[in-house]
């Protein structure tokens, strides 16, 4: 046990000390924020330039029909401008009657103008000709209005579960599959490194000094636990750092959102009646901390465990047979990532059914259960399924360890040529 | 007293039988040859001695009692042909996490490393890593991590290859040095003449069975052929008589192999009565070189695939 406990302290420290570890631990929540700020702040920037646009009406028909209500656009009405001189008086653009098309009107810009801004123009002269059009036919404009927001009262979603807690279909997708593309690149990753580990000890020829001191088998288990510590100081470190700077984030944020978002939680019922009073940002606040945060996290602690170790000794295997040629790794390796992959596709297709067939066994069968389990965690599966699978899982990775410590006891000792899946399965039912 | 018994030690391969029922004794504080030639089953044999692999059948003792491969491990040191370091790790750190997989306390390790780094002129290397060293300093590295817990069973691989004159030298040294402390030690080659300078007890094993097992006088006086050299001033060419026949001839040499039955001064006085002035007379013995080609050679020298 003691010598169990000396190698994973070998191969923690190791790697926690190695420059790569710090990098991507402390440099990737800082990216994924920095892009998230930067998209924000990049579609925020782009908002607040207004267009000044020319309007040159001969007939004055739109004059009275377009209101300048909108910061994005600025229309002017001005009979002296012309397609020479409009660029000298500060338009970005200016629109005028062709003539020699009745009601025709064209927007000419200096450069080629963008999507949304031909779109904002176009809406903006259909809405005011639809109006004139409501207008002539005796409709009021009011009144149409009133009518369209009554038929929205017809239908709305409770956003409640049984337990009266709110949910939200949206944040559900969002968090299973997150977290389950987590584990899928987790178990990847921490899978691959045990592998270069174990390929590591048997191209230095160290596998068989140490053998004389350890038994392989503990060999092979110290790599393990400590590289999936690794995986998880890494994990914990993503987390504490995420949420440090989530919260800082939440500090930029206008007060009010955050008042809202508090009131949306005292009293989940006031979001149904006064919906429009709510901002968005704060109804997705309120949905977000509503979920079962201890739950997800412990689940996802349990099934990045319990998924590292099943498919890490196997990688270990894979890792003992093979010589320094990385291509041999490679082709064996292809059998190991195809139930990840799996896992997966299985994951993605039906994540927006949490409850169906295809998610009920892919969360059962060990193979698959740590991704796919991940993306019902959300929707509260029954107790009793969370349960079997975890048992399931917990036998899977005793057996696979098993299993793949009789292959790694011959394999870390063979030098010259890579073992035929024949041989392995040979290895692992002989004494 | 023998540290280690082998007692009908057998290990079968799937097409090979590498280890066919072998058994001899290691006294302790012997330094031991194990030969043989290239794939005769001594690796496989070292790996059962050392706990890598379990005989199929055949018992190993270790110091009077049954192995155990759990807790014997500790007093042994075991040095493989197939040997290598963790290349990213700092030479330090690397001793002392060896020998903290042999059971020594950290600052014990420490300690013994210190002392041992002084005596090989490595204490500057300590923080190097050792992808930075040559092949000589890592065999010598290497060499300290095998010795270093003070095991009672220090078993060497090919010990030398890959260390220059002076290098093997020190290592030599150290090995006849630990013998004199009470260690034993199980040396493996093919190089006969590093075997026939420091082991005093060898074993021959060729197809996976011991074909010779003795002292290295003992082998020597089995196979030797009754050669005698004898050396004066000056030698006449016409010298012969029935009870030796001459093997070789120079000028001041001569080498004789005797008739069975005749003595030694029987061949003397013949010189005397000849008037020659002998300055030298010896006994020639065969090297071990020549004994492991003779026994050795006629069997197929690559070995077969077999059906077991």
């Amino acid at each position: 046990m003691n010598k169990i406990w000396l190698i994973i302290k070998r191969e923690y420290v190791t790697r926690v000390r190695n420059k790569t570890f710090l990098l991507s631990t402390f440099l990737l929540p800082l990216m994924i924020v920095l892009f998230i700020a930067g998209s924000i702040f990049l579609s925020v920037k782009s908002e607040e330039k207004s267009k000044r646009i020319a309007f040159a009406d001969s007939s004055e028909f739109f004059k009275p029909l377009l209101r300048n209500d909108s910061s994005k656009l600025n229309f002017v009405f001005d009979k002296t401008i012309d397609t020479v001189n409009y660029t000298k008086k500060g338009f970005d653009g200016f629109v005028y009657l062709d003539d020699s098309a009745n009601h025709h009107f064209v927007l000419r810009t200096p450069k080629a103008a963008s999507m949304s801004t031909i779109s904002s123009i176009e809406s903006k002269l259909n809405e005011a000709y639809q109006n004139y059009q409501l207008q002539k036919s005796g409709i009021d404009k009011a009144y149409l209005d009133s009518l369209r927001k009554a038929s929205s009262r017809y239908f709305s979603v409770d956003n409640k579960g049984d337990d009266d807690k709110i949910v939200n279909a949206g944040v559900n997708y969002a968090v299973g599959f997150g977290s389950g593309i987590l584990i899928y690149i987790t178990m990847f990753i921490f899978g691959a490194m045990v592998m270069r580990g174990v390929m590591e000890e048997k191209t230095n020829r160290i596998a068989e000094v140490m053998v004389s001191s350890v038994k392989p088998f503990q060999l092979m288990l110290g790599k393990i636990l400590g590289i999936g510590a690794v995986g998880l100081t890494q994990l914990l470190l993503w987390i504490i750092l995420m949420s440090a700077l989530s919260l800082v984030a939440t500090a930029f944020l206008p007060a009010d959102i955050m008042s809202q978002v508090q009131q949306i939680q005292n009293n989940p019922a006031v979001v149904n009646n006064n919906a429009a009073q709510f901002n968005e940002a704060a109804k997705l606040m309120a949905n977000v901390s509503s979920l079962n945060w201890p739950l997800i996290i412990g689940c996802f602690i349990f099934y990045f465990i319990g998924g590292y170790l099943f498919y890490s000794s196997l990688f270990a295997a894979v890792g003992s047979v093979v010589n320094e040629d990385p291509q041999e790794a490679q082709s064996l390796m292809l059998p190991i990532m195809m139930p990840i992959i799996f896992g997966f596709i299985i994951l993605s297709s039906n994540l927006n059914t949490p409850d169906n067939d295809a998610m009920f066994w892919g969360s059962m069968i060990p193979f698959t259960s740590p991704i796919v389990m991940m993306g019902r965690i959300s929707t509260s599966p029954p107790w009793w399924q969370l349960a079997l699978s975890m048992v399931l899982l917990i036998g899977g990775f005793l057996f696979t360890t098993w299993m793949a410590g009789k292959i790694y006891r011959t394999g870390i000792l063979m030098y010259g040529k890579k073992a035929s899946w024949k041989e392995m399965i040979k290895w692992t039912f002989r004494k | 007293m023998n540290i280690l018994e082998l007692q009908n030690l057998k290990k079968y391969f799937a097409t090979q039988k590498a280890v066919d029922d072998i058994s001899f004794n290691i006294a302790q504080g012997d330094i031991f040859g194990l030969l043989g030639p290239n794939g005769a089953g001594k690796t496989t044999l070292l790996r059962m001695i050392t706990g890598i692999f379990y005989p199929d059948s055949g018992e190993v003792v270790f110091n009077g009692r049954k192995f155990d491969p759990i807790n014997d491990t500790a007093y042994i040191g075991y040095m493989p042909e197939e040997r290598g370091l963790y290349k990213k790790m700092k030479i330090g750190e690397q001793a002392v996490y060896l020998a903290q997989l042999k059971g020594l306390s950290k600052a014990d390790a420490m300690s013994k490393i210190k002392a041992w780094f002084v005596k090989f002129e490595m204490e500057s290397w300590w923080n190097k890593k050792v992808e930075d060293l040559s092949k000589g300093m890592s065999q010598k590295l290497q060499f300290v991590t095998t010795v270093l817990h003070e095991p009672k069973l220090i078993i060497l691989d090919e010990p030398f290859s890959g260390l220059d004159p002076v290098n093997a030298n020190l290592i030599k040294d150290e090995i006849f040095s630990l013998a004199q402390k009470g260690s034993t030690i199980i040396f493996s080659t093919h190089r006969m003449e590093q075997v026939e300078e420091i082991c005093n007890h060898i074993v021959l094993v060729n197809k996976g069975k011991k074909i010779l097992d003795g002292t290295v006088k003992e082998v020597k006086n089995e196979f030797k052929e009754n050669m005698y050299r004898i050396g004066a001033a000056i030698l006449p060419e016409d010298l012969q008589h029935p009870a030796f026949e001459v093997i070789k001839h120079k000028p001041d040499e001569l080498l004789l192999k005797l008739a069975p039955g005749t003595k030694t001064n029987d061949v003397l006085q013949y010189f005397i009565s000849k008037n020659i002035t002998v300055n030298t007379f010896s006994e020639v013995f065969p090297s071990l070189n020549e004994i492991f080609i003779k026994l050795v050679e006629g069997t197929k020298n690559a070995r077969q695939f077999q059906e077991i």
